[in-house]
């Protein structure tokens, strides 16, 4: 049985101790906004915040969370979508299939958590999420965008 | 069709200037279904929260446009969306025409079973080859052309004035005269009830008259990308829904021989193991997590068929034999190539190789499908619904009318969600054992890298001669490699003559012509064939066929001690369309002007799905070897620009998978199975070398060709062309992570 705080709200599950965070979240409490794309913390779509950090959910059992550990996913990211990350998003019309945007969204919101005017280094650093679709040039724009940067010339109406 | 009694019946009078010919009518006007068609299931996928089929609310004017009290427009779209962007530019268009709201735009997909059911009322929903509006433009333009004169003449009933003296604007109808209007959502049921105009009667605007079409208007499908909100296929939850993992044998062939069940028949969850067909076994459970724990602990015996030795040395020998025959097919022979080169002054020879790719899409292969003794019904994530359907109806043995295909958006389809409906047959036979049950199947990504059906391998021998002024006077091409078309339907290129394969290099104008006139050509193609499965992969045969033909071309231009730019254009004087985006490319990309230290430059053009691409790269290495693509530019004419900010994004995405094959991508083959098994074996660019991409879209409007797949050709050439200028030496196999550059 594990005890999570997942987007603010204590959830109580029965589940081996070894199943990833990221089924659980999943198949447990229908929150599939974060994704399967690896399963061995290679690809990032599975990417949630644990205390404020990114991380990989997919590799992380739930036997080691503890209930005192804050968990959100994207879907408590924000309310309607209201995150400047989210909005920069938008604004550049980022995402292509879509599939793997939570968690560039997740990676993009933990770096400016951190780091309020990130450098094309520290974007290259801290976006190393695979996105098979290549929107990586409106990733970064939109990532500069949400940290106050202006908007790019020619984009979209 | 006919009308109820008492309505008009009125026929149009349209201007009939544009009755050419080619018109492929996609749509029946006449359908006046304004109820929703019934389907078992569709309510309760509609509940979901997915969209599934074509079900809106509203007055249906034709297949393609419903029209809602509120104004809103359904434009209906049956061609996938997987990232692309087709959704969005198929709908620019309908509205176009429509002169309605943008708005208020909303679309749906007809599934494939409401297709049928009215006679393919949508036409084609396959999703490939960049065809997506390219081929769908001139009848949903129509469908909603039409709608627009129907909607108008309900207007010009409703007011009682002929419908000359009204206007529309953005979905209000206006008579100046007395300055009434009507609005869309008022007319929509009048519409509805009328006779549909001759669609071959219609004259569509003129690219110079867009308002919505043409614009680069943001995509229509963002908002539920950014929360989390949107359901893909495989977040799909159904009630009482048990979910399926699968192992196929591993060796391309091979059979299931035995399982031992006992080993995980006490694991928790754990409902059924299930053989699906004779080659893969499945373990269904109460979650995914638990099947594909259990399929991980569970010990199957497998029949290898006698391929277990097939590895990539053995296939390395098949096509080096190819390379090497007396015989292979003459796709071209224009003069007397091996002459000339042999009486050159200068001779160039080469052998190049590219290996098997994956595709590889983010969301791995998954269906879900509920099948009881009469139905069956399939969510799927597919390039071709269609496709999706006959499979469904082969595995479940039930009639086409009897099965159903909720299409849902792919992540990521780029070849492998289209003509190979393998998963949808894998979840057909699994759910028939759990009848009435809906069956989740998921593949893991380990699954998806060991049974895709990759980008072909093939190697390519090429030679030319130089004459006395470094002169191209004649060139041989010689590819051997596995067929695409040979593995889906080995008959049809039973004697080995498959052009296909030969894709860039055509002779015929419009699709995939190579765009240089040489005094002498012979081009020759030697399939050999494989026991790895092979399938179209983003760009197909011109990601290898342009990395051949540019990068030797770079060879013979170097060793005519040529500027490569000029080179290419003087044997390009019969291809005035090749030759413009070259231009285009190299003149903003500042060719020939002074570049930092370290810096250096490659050119490359090619051609492929009806579109012309060049691109310029500038690329330096470090003193570890390590490349880095500093910038790409790159001009396209693809005939007709619908959405020029979501086609850069397309040549955007092309860069990314180009240069992932290009530097990373590489499957290969040992006991006779895939040896990568996921992204740490299986690389994908990143963020961090995704290099400045600036895209020229330079539309002549003379023709329609596609988007998603032409740019990939000349992402690889361009760069390695740029990294053989670093070096002085030529690149010849892929991936370049195999090479030492330092
Ligand atoms: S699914 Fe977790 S990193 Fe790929
Ligand atoms: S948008 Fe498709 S994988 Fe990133």
């Amino acid at each position: 049985m594990a005890r999570l705080n997942v987007n603010g709200k204590m959830r109580t599950v029965e589940v081996e101790a070894d199943t990833p965070l990221l089924w659980v979240i999943r198949e447990q409490f229908g929150l599939t906004g974060t994704k399967y794309g690896c399963g061995v913390a290679q690809c990032g779509a599975c990417s949630v915040h644990v205390n404020g950090e990114v991380r990989r959910s997919c590799s992380i059992p739930v036997g080691v969370l503890k209930s005192s550990d804050r968990i959100t996913t994207i879907e408590g990211l924000s309310h309607n979508a209201s995150h400047p990350v989210q909005r920069a998003w938008a604004e550049i019309d980022v995402p292509q299939c879509g599939y793997c945007q939570s968690g560039q969204i997740m990676a993009a919101a933990a770096l400016l958590a951190r780091n309020k005017r990130p450098t094309d280094a520290d974007i290259d650093a801290a976006m190393t999420n695979i996105c098979r679709c290549g929107t990586y040039q409106r990733i970064r724009a939109a990532v500069k965008l949400a940290a106050g940067g202006a908007k790019a010339a020619g984009g979209a109406q | 069709m006919s009308a109820p009694v008492g309505l008009p019946r009125r026929r149009f009078i349209v201007d009939s200037a544009l009755a050419g010919g080619g018109f492929a009518l996609g749509m029946s006007l006449s359908g006046r279904a304004l109820a929703v068609p019934a389907a078992s299931g569709l309510a309760a996928a509609t509940a979901l929260g997915g969209s599934f089929g074509a079900n809106a609310a509203g007055a249906e004017v034709t297949v393609w446009v419903v029209v809602q009290a509120d104004d809103h427009c359904v434009i209906r779209i049956a061609r996938s969306e997987m990232g692309q962007g087709t959704l969005t530019g198929l709908a620019q268009l309908v509205a176009e025409e429509l002169e309605c709201d943008w708005s208020k735009v909303k679309t749906e997909f007809p599934t494939p079973g409401q297709s049928l059911a009215r006679k393919r009322a949508w036409g084609e929903m396959g999703t490939g080859g960049s065809r997506g509006i390219r081929t769908s433009e001139d009848y949903v333009r129509r469908g909603g052309a039409a709608a627009r004169i129907m909607l108008m003449q309900a207007a010009a009933n409703r007011l009682g004035v002929p419908v000359s003296e009204l206007a529309v604007e953005r979905g209000v109808i206006r008579h100046a005269a007395s300055g009434r209007s009507l609005r869309y959502g008022e007319v929509c049921e009048a519409a509805a009830r009328l006779d549909a105009p001759d669609p071959r009667s219609i004259t569509l605007k003129k690219p110079t008259e867009w308002k919505i079409a043409g614009k680069p208007l943001k995509r229509l499908d963002t908002a539920a990308k950014l929360d989390g909100s949107k359901k893909f296929a495989l977040d799909l939850e159904l009630p009482g829904m048990v979910y399926a993992a699968i192992k196929d044998c591993p060796v391309f062939g091979g059979k299931v021989v035995s399982v031992d069940e006992s080993a995980i028949a006490a694991r928790k969850g754990v409902k059924k193991v299930v053989r699906v067909g004779d080659t893969a076994v499945a373990v269904v459970a109460d979650t995914w997590w638990r099947a594909r724990s259990a399929l991980a602990a569970l010990p199957i015996v497998w029949d290898e068929a006698g391929l277990g030795n097939r590895s990539s040395a053995t296939i390395d020998a098949l096509l080096k034999d190819g390379l090497d025959a007396p015989n292979a097919f003459v796709y071209r022979n224009e003069g007397d190539a091996p002459a000339a080169i042999a009486g050159a002054v200068k001779r160039i020879d080469a052998d190049y190789a590219t290996p098997f790719l994956a595709h590889a899409t983010m969301e791995p292969m998954n269906a879900t499908a509920r099948v009881t003794a009469d139905r069956a019904e399939a969510w799927v994530p597919t390039q071709n619904g269609e496709g999706s359907h006959a499979s469904l109806a082969e595995a479940t043995g039930l009639p086409l009318d009897r099965c159903e295909i909720y299409k849902c958006d792919p992540g990521g389809g780029f070849g492998r969600r289209g003509g190979n409906q393998d998963y949808v047959r894998q979840v057909a036979l699994i759910a028939k054992q759990f009848p009435g049950v809906p069956v989740k199947l998921i593949w893991s990504r380990e699954e998806d890298m060991a049974h895709d059906f990759y980008r072909p391998i093939s190697q390519c021998r090429l030679s030319a001669g130089l004459d006395a002024n470094g002169q191209l006077v004649g060139l041989q091409v010689r590819l051997s490699g596995q067929s695409i078309n040979a593995f889906i339907n080995p008959g049809s290129v039973a004697d080995g003559r498959d052009e296909r394969q030969l894709q860039g290099w055509y002779e015929k104008a419009g699709d995939a012509q190579l765009g240089y006139t040489l005094p002498n050509l012979r081009i020759e193609y030697a399939m050999r064939n494989s026991h790895v499965p092979v399938g179209p992969w983003r760009g197909v045969n011109t990601n290898q066929n342009g990395v051949y033909m540019e990068c030797f071309l770079e060879e013979v231009a170097r060793a005519a001690g040529a500027d490569s730019w000029q080179f290419r254009r003087r044997l390009m004087a019969n291809h005035p369309k090749h030759l413009a985006v070259l231009d285009a490319a190299a003149e903003r990309a500042g060719w020939g002007k002074p570049l930092p230290a370290g810096v250096h430059r490659g050119i490359a053009q090619f051609m492929g799905y009806g579109s012309y691409s060049a691109a310029v790269a500038e690329v330096s290495i470090g003193s570890d070897g390590r490349v880095k693509v500093h910038r790409l530019v790159f001009a396209l004419n693809c005939g007709h620009a619908v959405n020029p900010h979501q086609i850069a994004a397309q040549v955007e995405g092309s860069v990314a998978y180009g240069l992932s094959a290009t530097f990373y991508g590489e499957c290969t083959i040992d006991k006779g199975r895939v040896v990568e098994s996921n992204f740490h074996d299986y690389p994908i660019m990143r963020l961090a070398d995704m290099p400045p991409v600036e895209t020229i879209v330079m539309p002549s409007n003379d023709f329609w060709g596609g988007v998603g797949e032409p740019t990939i050709c000349v992402v690889g050439p361009a760069v390695l062309n740029a990294v053989f200028a670093a070096t002085g030496k030529p690149v010849r196999s892929l991936p370049l992570r195999r090479h030492k550059l330092a």
